[in-house]
């Protein structure tokens, strides 16, 4: 009898490309894409009603482990195909995968004006804190003073946060997750594909072999630990004061508001110029 | 070969249908659950999450740096090796499941 976790697991990879996959031992984004697996699973959807696209890095070869409609796009550009797929067809429950270079660097524009139309997608951000498969180099979530190819002397650049970032670009939904929390990280996926509008959802993940390597958490384990001991959940963050919360980070749903998606904006506007609906 | 093959394989053992019964009573008296974990090495890097993060130690490493089972009657099933794996290696599946039908029932 194969458990439950394991069969719906694999339902879903593709048996026929080459496994184990790609990714370092212990990279969090195999904990990712088992998270993923797991609440669409958690929410029946079908498997020809799903489009997982993604764009260039490490988290870009994560559509190619698993049978949906996936689409590996240009770098930073996967916000825009995913744009495209959704106004073509709209009925389409669009994912889009990315890392943090492709998210907030190279499709930072794409990004915050993805946020700002509320178009309804779902933004998957694996944030591990570097650019990881170019070599080493420093992100725009590096964290101030750590070490990395680009900057060995420290960095002297400060980080910003990315859920912040959708949270005042207009985002719908956004939360955190960490790849330690996985229990919580199956929710906040699930809510996030269920919510109408833009929602993103920022996953920290470990990336010992580039980040922990130069900052002394040269395995998973350590960097999964220092996960465990800096989140802080919201509802814990609330009562703690600004001193106790340096360096951390709070996880859980940041925000979760009601607004008019720009997809259902767009059918009035057509049901309206093929005379559908009355002018008002 | 996939792992679910694997298992599906693994699963039809040779156990006495009456032995089977006999030892779940006994574990269902004494109040204990007791799980079966798998790991699929064709598809495990190694990296260690299962043994740092085991509550209960049930995995140990190897001197080839690969997990090994050395406490599987301690495991509480918490499935947290399940869920961390990166790999989609480890299973963990009730070993006394109530799936089976007693030969003395007949049916």
């Amino acid at each position: 009898m194969i458990a439950e976790i394991t069969r719906i697991r694999h339902k879903y990879l593709r048996h026929d490309k080459k496994f184990p996959h790609v990714w370092c031992p212990g990279c969090g984004i195999g904990i990712v894409l088992g998270s993923l697996i797991r609440a669409i699973d958690g929410l029946g959807l079908a498997k020809n009603d799903l489009v997982l696209a993604s764009g260039i890095g490490c988290s870009g070869r994560l559509p190619a482990y698993v049978d949906f409609n996936t689409l590996h796009t240009t770098h930073g550009r996967a916000l825009t195909f995913s744009t495209g797929i959704k106004l073509a067809n709209p009925s389409l429950n669009v994912l889009t995968v990315m890392g943090d270079g492709d998210a907030t660097a190279i499709g930072g524009n794409h990004f915050i004006h993805a946020a700002r139309r509320n178009l309804n997608l779902t933004a998957i951000i694996i944030n591990n804190q570097i650019y990881g498969m170019t070599g080493g180099q420093y992100s725009p979530t590096t964290p101030y003073g750590s070490n990395s190819t680009t900057s060995p002397y420290g960095h002297i650049e400060h980080a910003f946060s990315i859920a912040d970032l959708a949270v005042t670009s207009g985002a719908s939904y956004v939360a955190r997750g960490t790849v330690y929390h996985v229990p919580a990280l199956d929710k906040l996926i699930s809510r996030g594909i269920e919510k109408e509008g833009f929602s993103v959802i920022e996953i920290m993940t470990n990336c010992h072999t580039q980040y922990g390597r130069r900052n002394e958490m040269s395995d998973p384990v350590t960097m999964m630990k220092w996960f465990k001991d800096h989140a802080v959940t919201t509802t814990r963050a609330k009562k703690m004061s600004p001193e106790e919360l340096k360096g951390k980070f709070s996880i859980g749903v940041l925000t979760d508001i009601d607004k008019p998606s720009y997809t259902e904006e767009y059918q009035k506007i057509r049901d309206r110029a093929k005379g559908r609906e009355v002018k008002s | 070969m996939t792992p679910e093959e694997e298992t599906v394989r693994n699963s039809s053992s040779t156990e006495v249908q009456d032995e089977y019964w006999e030892k779940k009573l006994e574990m269902e008296k004494k109040g204990k659950k007791l799980f079966k974990q798998q790991i699929f090495l064709d598809w495990c890097k190694g990296c260690g999450i299962c043994v740092a993060f085991c509550p209960r130690k049930v995995y140990e490493m190897d001197e080839m740096g690969s997990p090994v089972i050395v406490r599987p009657d301690d495991c509480i099933g918490c499935r947290f090796c399940e869920l961390h794996c990166p790999d989609f290696a480890i299973t963990i599946i009730k070993r006394y499941p109530d799936r089976r039908r007693r030969k003395s029932d007949g049916s």
